[in-house]
């Protein structure tokens, strides 16, 4: 058999999909030594969530493990990980891309789902609410100033997040 | 007198009224003076990172162009916007291309980043501008007897490649401003783990583990008090420890103080206009033990 060129497999579609995505850009430099897993706070609690796993699957082009499942929502962004990787990934950011990646596809958590329409509605993931806005001058707090809400929401109309968010609420 | 803009976020103003109340009036009496510019939003943290980075990104750099128009660095009072500005401001600085990218997104909201200013946490703006030496000069009730456990959260001190507070494995910025007080600093197991704040939610069990390690982990180092640079670890330990309690029936009854609450009263304000009765577990015995 003649060496030719190597047939473009699942694992390397999915890959170049991280690879391309902002935060995904280094997935590929994994030689899986393991340090981000004996780094992890979350791996040592659980076995629902190992990213030096969660990165082998995604260069193994198992996308629809990854994306459909709950590993990649168990990371606890501390970035341990990421300040010890001897190969300079960037797993917490990773992770980040393949949530990306996940809302895209429409794998949402409610709780995701939630944050985002707060941020669309209130332009905070954490509303204030009139009471408590209502109660500041007694306790000696300044009045809270206005939020930029219109520009936000043109933000995030311009990158297509609020899209995103309304493909979920349209899901049954 | 030095100013910034107080980037003030969600979760202070909405449940920490201690917080902000102690940020406000330490930093006033230390000659930082804070100035509250309208139209800030959200910071877009992990929970919107979670959905889309790139939007992250341009919504931080919306916050960003505000200070720059006011001509005013940027100091913020809780891990997730730090980090979430921070981390922006640094990208951004350093990568035309991705620049030019966000500006594209931000002219439709008629702004454009420049990268002229800084973001900074608070305690950075203390070491830096008001400097140990004359922190110390400052304390009129030193909280001497007082032994501290310092909790300083994860995104206060990593990526570190972008926030730059500290040393990401060995820091000292927050123990040195903790002894600057006359407290004493106790050196706990994990002291650099998490608190498990961004799993609540999501996952309230795991969450809920490892803040238990931390309580557990300080109260066997006989700290009086956990002292947090983050109002995510301040909830995750404080209304934590009622959880702990209903789930697993231990109880810690650990005060969990913001560092800036430790601050307020070192530097002689009245506990009574601080409203610490707004944590859930008691303060008391800290009130009692530095008066």
């Amino acid at each position: 058999m003649k060496p030719g060129k190597p047939e473009k497999t699942t694992s390397l579609a999915f890959s170049n999909l991280v690879v391309s995505r902002l935060g995904g850009e280094t997935i590929t430099l994994c030689y899986q030594c393991g340090t981000c897993a004996s780094s992890c706070p979350v791996a040592k609690i659980t076995e629902r969530f190992n990213p030096r796993e969660v990165i082998k699957l995604s260069l193994l082009g198992e996308k629809d493990e990854v994306i459909s499942g709950d590993a990649i929502w168990l990371c606890c962004s501390c970035y341990n990980c990421q300040e010890r990787c001897p190969q300079k990934v960037e797993i917490g950011d990773v992770i980040y891309a393949l949530r990306n990646i996940a809302f895209k596809e429409g794998y949402i958590p409610d709780v995701y789902s939630k944050f985002a329409s707060a941020i669309l509605n209130d332009g905070r993931i954490v509303q204030v609410s009139k009471f408590v806005e209502n109660k500041r001058p007694a306790l000696g707090l300044p009045p809270l100033q206005p939020t930029g809400i219109d520009a936000l929401r043109k933000i995030l109309s311009a990158t297509g997040f609020d899209k995103l968010q309304k493909k979920k609420e349209e899901t049954p | 007198m030095t100013s910034y803009a107080l980037f003030l976020g969600c979760t202070i103003p909405a449940r920490q009224p201690s917080y902000e109340l102690s940020a406000r009036k330490a930093l006033a009496k230390l000659g930082i003076e804070l100035v509250d510019l309208a139209n800030m939003t959200c910071c877009a943290p992990p929970p919107v990172r979670s959905v889309d980075l790139e939007s992250s990104l341009a919504v931080a750099a919306y916050n960003i162009c505000l200070a720059e128009e006011a001509d005013l660095n940027l100091v913020t009072l809780c891990n997730g916007c730090f980090e979430s500005l921070a981390m922006a401001n640094a990208m951004l600085k350093a990568d035309r291309k991705l620049r030019a990218k966000i500006n594209r997104i931000l002219s439709r909201a008629g702004k454009e980043f420049v990268g002229s200013k800084e973001v900074k946490h608070y305690p950075r703006v203390l070491i830096n501008d008001i400097g140990l030496k004359r922190l110390k000069q400052n304390v009129s009730k030193p909280l001497s007897n007082l032994k501290v456990a310092a909790f300083y959260g994860c995104h206060a001190l990593r990526p570190s490649a972008l926030l730059k507070l500290d040393d990401p494995e060995r820091p000292h910025v927050l123990e040195n401003l903790i002894e600057a007080l006359g407290a004493k600093s106790v050196e706990y197991r994990n002291k650099l783990k998490c608190c498990g704040g961004l799993l609540r939610g999501y996952s309230d069990e795991l969450a809920l583990d490892l803040a238990r390690e931390k309580l557990a982990n300080t109260t066997k180092a006989g700290a009086d008090c956990i002292a947090t640079l983050c109002p995510f670890c301040f909830v995750a330990l404080d209304i934590g420890q009622i959880q702990v309690k209903s789930k697993f029936n231990e109880t810690y009854d650990m005060p969990v103080l913001h560092y800036s609450e430790l601050l307020a009263l070192a530097l002689g304000i009245d506990p009574k206009e601080l409203a610490l009765e707004t944590h859930k577990i008691k303060t008391d015995k800290i009130i009692n033990k530095i008066s």
